[in-house]
């Protein structure tokens, strides 16, 4: 391979692997405040594209992805409120089976709303064939918007749980959840904001990623997958080792795909998954850095 | 002895069998036993899902996976043809040692295959040895994480069922013959067989319910249920949690592949549907509804469920009642729908004890 | 080998930084009652920990009748002899008090998964030697009217004791118990001591963590003191309460 069909395949693969990365910290933010893993995950992604998919046909591209990510926002809120909050002395496994089943409620709720069909946004600037040209390789400028897109919202969330009063309740929460009910923390709205802040964020990758990868209404759950094989390898509750992992699962298949058939891609990180868990699950990156979102 | 009252409801069970085949004749429509039979494969599943779930406490989302090994091992050892290998060494060793057996196909070709006896002890074999592979390293940790182990295997299966040429790829596998088991019975789907196949799945059915029961009230099922109870305290008792917890795993996933095995031979085909993620939660759900230790209820949702699904009754929504069946369960009835007060005194007559 | 039966060598365990266990070394006499006394923090349920195997120590030993158990697992060490009550108590909930002390007998049963299954009628004979050993542990307790009840339905104090009789089930050689006497009122308390003299009559060694003065005072022959992690004491009862060191960590400096 010559240098630009490197530079291709490894920008490909950061592109996916950031979007694998901001699963991944959705998966964090929700397990720091609750214990509880969240497989509905992958569907914010696809529900915020979809929603974004069908508001654009009647506003312009921003507005749609604004309300796309506040909507499933607010789906998070509901999802917990409905069905977690409700729980009460839940064993972790049992919020889990749950989260299973919502991803499945999503999902065909999905398929009935908006049928099996492949679709996607628009690109956000130019066309499906406008390139870019970065050490001599031709890239579409959605894989700039993706990178910045991931960029900012890792950047905005260190400052949010560092600097924010909410953001550093989340924190307390998570660490601590009784001490922080006795500092006067309402921790059962903490567990809430998790849940909607994981669905916007997710929300707004999936409308970013939708142009490169299309959106379909079954893909959450092979996104759940790597989000949480991202999680772990990084160290479930590290967001700085989520991003870090995402990046090396994402050039990982991209070698992968690079070298053999297209089909085996998606093998990639499950094996990457069992390889882990088997050897170290822990995470490769354990928490031995204070950055500031070591807890989420 | 043991306490016999355990067993009444397996007597009961017969008994409600027995019934339902003659109402079915007399009503002329025995073509619902088809159903009902795979829908009885498919309860084995969910019986040893039930060990795990309910007992061990063990969560697995991939179960799916061991009844598609179970199924494509003996399907595609049984419908391999090594007749243009006759003269191979190795082949005319099988031969020889009488593994092999020669029969005809529906087009009437020759085929020099595994034997069905073969192919089920390989298939038992190769399951062992997988979750064992992959219950060892995760079992010890957290609950989560087999659930996410299980997962991630159960893809992996469906990923190699669809693209690998020797397992049919999106095709399957089919003209699997039928499972001549002795006396003539044989497990075969076709007309014909339509009885005898209907009790041989309910024998094979009840004497798993029947193994389970024995464990549960033993020695074993009260190490488990300790483990389930309080790990911490079991473990310094002096229970193996680790090894418990791995073995029931292992004969959960057995269970699963006996089903998946013998469905096979009966519908004559498996494909990749058998070992997809939705299948696996189905089987999540239904032990979830019936009682995640409750034998007799899982083993009845199973069924009922299953046999609902298969006849079409869900429509388009079939995923969705099984994930709204798993939430609705895990939110309202953790302990499943026959717990619930009125219908658990009837319940506990018939079972005679809370773990009937 | 003789006069030791548990020995704990430069036993040292932290956790993050902090040194929850440090350069512990003492002995425990066969039929002895020994205490382990300290402040809240001063590492005595890591302590406990350790010598049954929940825990690995970072460094040190600890050495049963002479065999080193350093870091074997739990279920090894409840086989080997050592059973433990904890500190908050850990029934096995939704079954029957009978049940739960019949699992105490875990350890030394036999009856499998195979043999489980089948239902051979070797397993009868040892579920029903199970059964009647457990009886006759609560009857010696006065738990008898309590075996068919769901254990979670008892009373505290019978919870307490139901664990006892559980740990007693294994047939241990050496008790750890993990404040015993929390949680119960004063003729509890003094039940409590006269049961464990009365085990320690029959031949089992009983190592105590607890708060409780009275009963430790009254009950143990030699008593350890620890504060946050490290030993500061060892001795007869007398000795350490008039023991300046341990003074002054329970009451400050002014009463040394």
């Amino acid at each position: 391979m010559n240098l630009s069909q490197i530079v291709q395949y490894g920008l490909a693969g950061i592109t996916v692997g950031s979007i694998y990365a901001i699963t991944a910290i959705g998966f964090n933010i929700i397990y720091a405040t609750t214990g509880v893993i969240n497989f509905a995950q992958g569907e914010f992604l696809i529900v915020g594209a979809m929603t974004a998919i069908s508001l654009s046909r009647i506003a312009p591209l921003p507005v749609a992805i604004l309300g796309a990510v506040l909507i499933t926002t607010v789906l998070g809120g509901l999802i917990e409120i409905v069905f977690i909050r409700p729980v009460k002395h839940a064993s972790v496994l049992r919020l889990i089976v749950i989260t299973i089943g919502l991803s499945i409620l999503i999902r065909e709720a999905m398929l009935h709303v908006w049928d099996e069909k492949v679709r996607s946004l628009p690109y956000f600037t130019g066309t499906p064939v406008s390139t870019v040209t970065i050490l001599g390789a031709h890239i579409s400028p959605q894989i700039l918007w993706v990178l910045g897109v991931s960029a900012v919202i890792v950047v905005a969330l260190t400052l949010f749980f560092r600097f924010t009063r909410t953001g550093r309740a989340m924190r307390a929460c998570s660490d601590d959840r009784m001490a922080a009910r006795l500092c006067g923390i309402n921790d059962r709205w903490m567990v809430t904001l998790s849940f909607m802040l994981s669905a916007g964020i997710g929300a707004f990758a999936g409308c970013v990623i939708s142009p490169v990868t299309q959106t379909q209404y079954d893909m959450g759950a092979p996104l759940a997958i790597k989000g949480f094989t991202v999680a772990i390898v990084g160290g479930l509750g590290n967001s700085m080792g989520a991003v870090a992992a995402g990046l090396f699962l994402g050039l990982l298949e991209a070698l992968v795909m690079s070298q053999f058939a297209t089909a085996y891609k998606d093998v990639v990180a499950i094996v990457v998954l069992l390889l882990i868990l088997i050897f170290r699950p822990s995470g490769l990156f354990t928490r031995s850095d204070v950055s500031a979102l070591r807890t989420v | 002895m043991m306490r016999l009252r355990i067993y009444y409801p397996v007597i009961a069970g017969v008994l409600v069998i027995v019934t339902l085949h003659l109402v079915l004749a007399a009503a002329d429509a025995t073509y619902y036993m088809t159903q009902i039979t795979m829908s009885a494969y498919y309860a084995l599943v969910v019986i040893g899902l039930c060990l795990l779930m309910g007992y061990a406490g063990q969560i697995s989302l991939g179960h799916a996976g061991f009844f598609a090994i179970g199924g494509y091992t003996v399907a595609v050892l049984t419908t391999y043809n090594l007749a243009t290998h006759r003269s191979a060494p190795l082949v005319a060793r099988c031969h020889s040692l009488g593994l092999l057996v020669e029969w005809q196909d529906l087009y009437g070709r020759e085929i020099l295959s595994f034997s069905p006896w073969v192919a089920f002890g390989a298939a038992l074999l190769l399951t062992a040895i997988i979750a064992l592979v992959i219950g060892m390293p995760v079992i010890r940790l957290k609950g989560h994480y087999l659930a996410m182990a299980t997962l991630g295997f159960g893809l992996i299966v469906y990923r190699i069922a669809l693209g690998t040429p020797i397992l049919g790829q999106a095709d399957g596998i089919s003209n699997v013959p039928p499972f001549p088991l002795f006396d003539g019975l044989q497990v075969n789907g076709r007309a014909p067989f339509r009885v005898q196949n209907y009790y041989i799945a309910w024998t094979v059915v009840l004497t798993a319910v029947v193994l389970s029961l024995n464990l549960v009230h033993s020695r074993v099922g009260r190490a488990l249920r300790s483990i389930h109870e309080n790990e911490e305290a079991a473990h310094s008792l002096g229970v193996n949690t680790y090894r418990y917890k791995l073995a029931v795993f292992i004969l959960s996933a057995l269970f699963a592949a006996i089903g998946g095995a013998l469905l096979t031979h009966y519908n004559g085909s498996v494909g990749p549907s058998e070992a997809t993620v939705m299948k696996s939660v189905r089987y999540v759900a239904v032990v979830a509804v019936g009682g995640m230790a409750n034998l007799w209820g899982v083993l009845l949702m199973g069924v009922l469920l299953n046999f609902l699904s298969l006849r079409g009754v869900f429509g388009t929504f079939d995923d969705a009642v099984f994930g709204g069946i798993l939430i609705g369960m895990m939110i309202l009835a953790p302990q499943g729908l026959l717990r619930a007060s009125g219908v658990r005194a009837i319940v506990s007559r018939l079972a005679g004890r809370s773990h009937g | 080998m003789d006069n030791v039966l548990l020995a704990t060598k430069n036993l040292h365990r932290s956790f993050g930084g902090v040194h929850a266990v440090c350069d512990v070394t003492f002995n425990v006499p066969p039929g002895a009652i020994k205490a382990v006394i300290g402040p809240n923090g001063a590492g005595k349920t890591t302590l406990f920990n350790l010598i049954a195997g929940t825990l690995t120590p970072h460094q040190g030993e600890v050495l049963f009748r002479g065999r080193r158990i350093t870091g074997r697992k739990p279920h090894a060490v409840a086989a080997m002899g050592i059973a433990r009550t904890f500190q908050t108590t850990k029934l096995f909930g939704h079954m029957t008090v009978l049940e739960n002390v019949m699992v105490g007998r875990h350890a030394r049963t036999r009856s499998g998964f195979i043999a489980g299954m089948l239902n051979l009628p070797w397993t009868w004979r040892e579920d029903r030697q199970t059964r009647d050993k457990a009886m006759a542990i609560l009857e010696n307790l006065d738990l008898t009217s309590y075996a068919p009840e769901t254990a979670s339905n008892l009373p505290f104090g019978r919870q307490r004791l139901v664990e006892f009789a559980r740990a007693l089930a294994t047939e241990p050689t050496l008790l750890l118990l993990d404040e015993p006497a929390a949680g119960l009122n004063i003729y509890e308390t003094q039940e409590l001591a006269e049961l464990i003299q009365r085990i320690r009559d029959r031949g089992i060694t009983c190592l105590i963590v607890e708060h409780d003065m009275s009963l430790v005072m009254n009950i143990s022959d030699e008593v350890v003191v620890l504060d946050q992690g490290k030993q500061i004491a060892e001795g007869p009862p007398a000795a350490i309460q008039r023991n300046p060191d341990v003074i002054r960590i329970y009451l400050g400096d002014d009463h040394a």
